[in-house]
């Protein structure tokens, strides 16, 4: 009798959350009208019954959040065009091409970085697209209709963009201007134990190699050791490697500089106004992240229409607006607020864009290089470090072989 | 004298445990999104919470996944439990330790080797895969809460159902499963926990039709984990508060009834 009623009110509290979760879930039309070019036939597969799998970065697209200019872009397509959508997330290019490549799936949409796209394109892992389905290509800009990494521009849309660049506290680096737009300033003993790193092995050598000079597209084994000792040598400077504990370090002002992408930290310099960013001069790393359509999609066509929707001039406003990076779609760009459009940090000046460069795909033998000697920085301890696990490790036996020891004796003593 | 070294030691003991939470719940009503600066009190992420589509979907899949793989790895489960209760001795042993192989067995290889079978099968990675891996690792759980009980249960009973006119399943309906029922409510429950916390099993097993709440806030971690998960987690423990306390309310109240009635 008692466990039945456990039973029901398990469920009922389950039912509750399950129906909190139906509402969230259920979509609420946009009060205002939504002015979609007429290009294309929206409503073309409208009765097909087709399903679209979008595999993205995790919060990487507007969404519905109760306020009232809120936008929920994939509702938004579903209604227009009655395709439904399985929205899914990643967290970085390399989960992704994991996914991908172990089969079993089936995505109709990825959208990777610059230098997956690249490998992706070397492995026969993408497909081209039909360009005639995706009009709104003609809006992207166009020093990123064929750019690096997708020479032919025929396999990719280009979706975001940003540059790294170093955020500091201007309260906590006192440097003149030309010393602290420099990548040297990473490895100034003057801020030891405020300076925070990139904790993935791409983007750190990357700023190892534009400091020494080199491009961090290097293939020489030579070139990458020297970024290595580089980092070696700035290890014992660096607080912490993170990746988006940054926002509450940087904002809360535990640190005083660190490289970060520039659209994440126009958020961090909004919560704590003693923040400054600037672009070194050395040059710097431009990322562009790009919808595809992998080889293997059920739906290509319906999948070229979702990618011509994302280039919507009012979808493109609404995710750039969410996601606070640089838009490449120029009617975008034109609809945006003057002081985005002309905040050099979003949009850097053509000079910065001339000095940075795109990440490419590595060779297998250096990506396992650089990916080993990355292991090696992590794991290679400093100082006290190497000797407090073995102590630690130590003192835990003799306490629990002590306390063995009295609690046999009190046992043979109660024996007798 | 001896009260006060573990009173401090109880403080710090539940400390270690709740500060966290307690954080956690206070940062879910800051308005600011950083984690250190304080700027108000707000409900706001309550409201964004439930208007996030993604993260709703993906609750939604966690529980719907949890329910269905623990009911079925439960029934399976309970009667896996009486048949190795019933084996000789060595088949026995044999099979409690191939029950205990996948509880010891590094998690990362469960998850990939069911990813492995799949593609094998060609199963297209989704919500059938997420619920077969989820009631594979639920299984062991199942089994090893109800063997206890089954050997705490007097085997003569039995014997005295069937004795009094029961036949065998009769006797097993009125005699041997309120024996134990306990056992089988504590699987359940394990499962359900142990299927709602998995990541990585999920993240191997998981396709584009579906996404569990662990595989959702993992792949936030590239630009900000949002404050939103915060309100969802305080949300959760509240819940999960409840429905202890209830549960143990009722258990003091029926343990009294019963003295009383001694």
């Amino acid at each position: 009798m008692k466990k039945n009623r456990i039973f029901a009110l398990l469920s009922a509290v389950l039912f509750v959350l399950l129906s909190f979760t139906g509402c969230g879930q259920s979509y609420v039309p946009a009060e205002w009208e939504i002015p979609y070019s007429d290009s294309v036939d929206w409503k073309k597969f409208a009765d097909a019954g087709i399903t679209l799998n979008v595999y993205n970065w995790g919060e990487y697209i507007a969404i519905a959040d109760g306020e009232e200019e809120s936008f929920d872009t994939i509702a938004e397509f579903e209604a227009l065009t009655g395709i439904s959508v399985n929205y899914t997330n990643f967290s970085s290019n390399e989960e992704m091409y994991a996914k991908l490549k172990s089969g079993g799936t089936s995505y109709d949409i990825i959208i990777p970085s610059d230098y997956m796209i690249s490998r992706m394109i070397n492995e026969g892992m993408l497909q081209q697209l039909n360009f005639d389905n995706i009009p709104n290509f003609q809006n992207i800009q166009e020093d990123l209709k064929n750019p690096g990494y997708d020479s032919t521009g025929s396999y990719s849309v280009p979706y975001m963009w940003g540059t790294v660049g170093i955020i500091y506290n201007k309260t906590k680096v006192d440097e003149p201007a030309e010393k602290i737009a420099s990548w040297d300033i990473l490895w100034n003993e003057k801020y030891a134990g405020n300076i925070l790193m990139f904790s993935n092995s791409r983007d750190a050598f990357a700023i190892a190699l534009m400091k020494l000079g080199y491009s961090f597209n290097t293939t020489d084994e030579k070139e990458i050791r020297e970024a290595f000792d580089a980092l070696k040598e700035q290890k014992p400077l660096v607080q912490a490697y993170v990746m988006d504990e940054i926002y509450d370090k940087m904002g809360g002002g535990e640190a005083a500089v660190a490289p970060y992408y520039a659209g994440d930290a126009i958020v961090m310099m909004r919560d704590n106004p003693d923040l400054e960013f600037v672009v070194p001069k050395e040059g710097t790393n431009r990322f562009v992240d790009a919808m595809c359509i992998p080889v293997g999609a059920a739906n290509k066509e319906a999948a070229e229409l979702f990618i011509n929707f994302m280039c919507e001039d009012l979808v493109g406003l609404k995710n750039c607006e969410y996601i606070g990076y640089a838009t490449p779609n120029v009617n975008v760009m034109n609809l945006l607020d003057d002081e985005i459009k002309n905040n050099p940090i979003i949009y850097p000046d053509k000079e910065v864009l001339d000095n940075s460069d795109y990440f490419v795909a590595l060779p297998a033998e250096i990506t396992l290089l650089i990916d080993n000697l990355w292991t090696e920085l992590m794991s290679s301890a400093n100082g006290v470090d190497i000797w407090l696990l073995p102590i630690l490790v130590g003192v835990a036996i003799v306490v629990s072989a002590l306390l063995i020891f009295i609690r046999t004796k009190k046992k043979a003593r109660n024996n007798y | 004298m001896k009260k006060l070294p573990s009173r401090v030691y109880y403080i710090f003991l539940f400390g270690f445990l709740y500060i966290p939470i307690f954080v956690l719940i206070a940062n879910s009503f800051n308005a600011s999104k950083s984690r250190n600066v304080w700027t108000g009190f707000t409900f706001d992420w309550y409201v964004k919470l439930f208007n996030d589509a993604d993260i709703m979907s993906a609750l939604a899949n966690t529980i719907i996944i949890a329910l269905i793989a623990s009911t079925v790895a439960t029934v399976l489960g309970t009667a896996a439990a009486i048949g190795i209760f019933n084996m000789k001795n060595t088949a026995r042993t044999v099979i409690m330790n191939a029950t205990y192989l996948p509880i010891i067995n590094p998690e990362i290889v469960t998850g990939v080797s069911l990813m492995l079978l799949f593609v094998f099968l060609k199963i297209n990675l989704g919500f059938l895969t997420l619920i077969l891996s989820h009631i594979t690792f639920c299984l062991p759980y199942v089994i090893l809460c109800v063997l206890p009980k089954l050997r705490q249960m007097d085997i003569h009973l039995y014997e005295a159902a069937m004795d009094l006119g029961c036949n065998r399943r009769q006797a097993f309906r009125k005699v041997v499963i309120p024996e134990i029922t306990t056992g089988i409510i504590t699987g359940f429950l394990m499962s359900l926990t142990y299927s709602i916390d998995d990541f990585v099993i999920s993240y191997f097993t998981s396709g584009p039709t579906s996404q569990t709440l662990p595989i959702t806030i993992f792949s936030m971690t590239r630009r900000k984990v949002s404050p939103k998960l915060n309100a969802l987690s305080a949300i959760i423990f509240v819940i999960v508060l409840a429905v202890l306390l209830v549960m143990n309310v009722r258990e003091i109240k029926a343990s009294k009834k019963n003295k009383n009635r001694r």
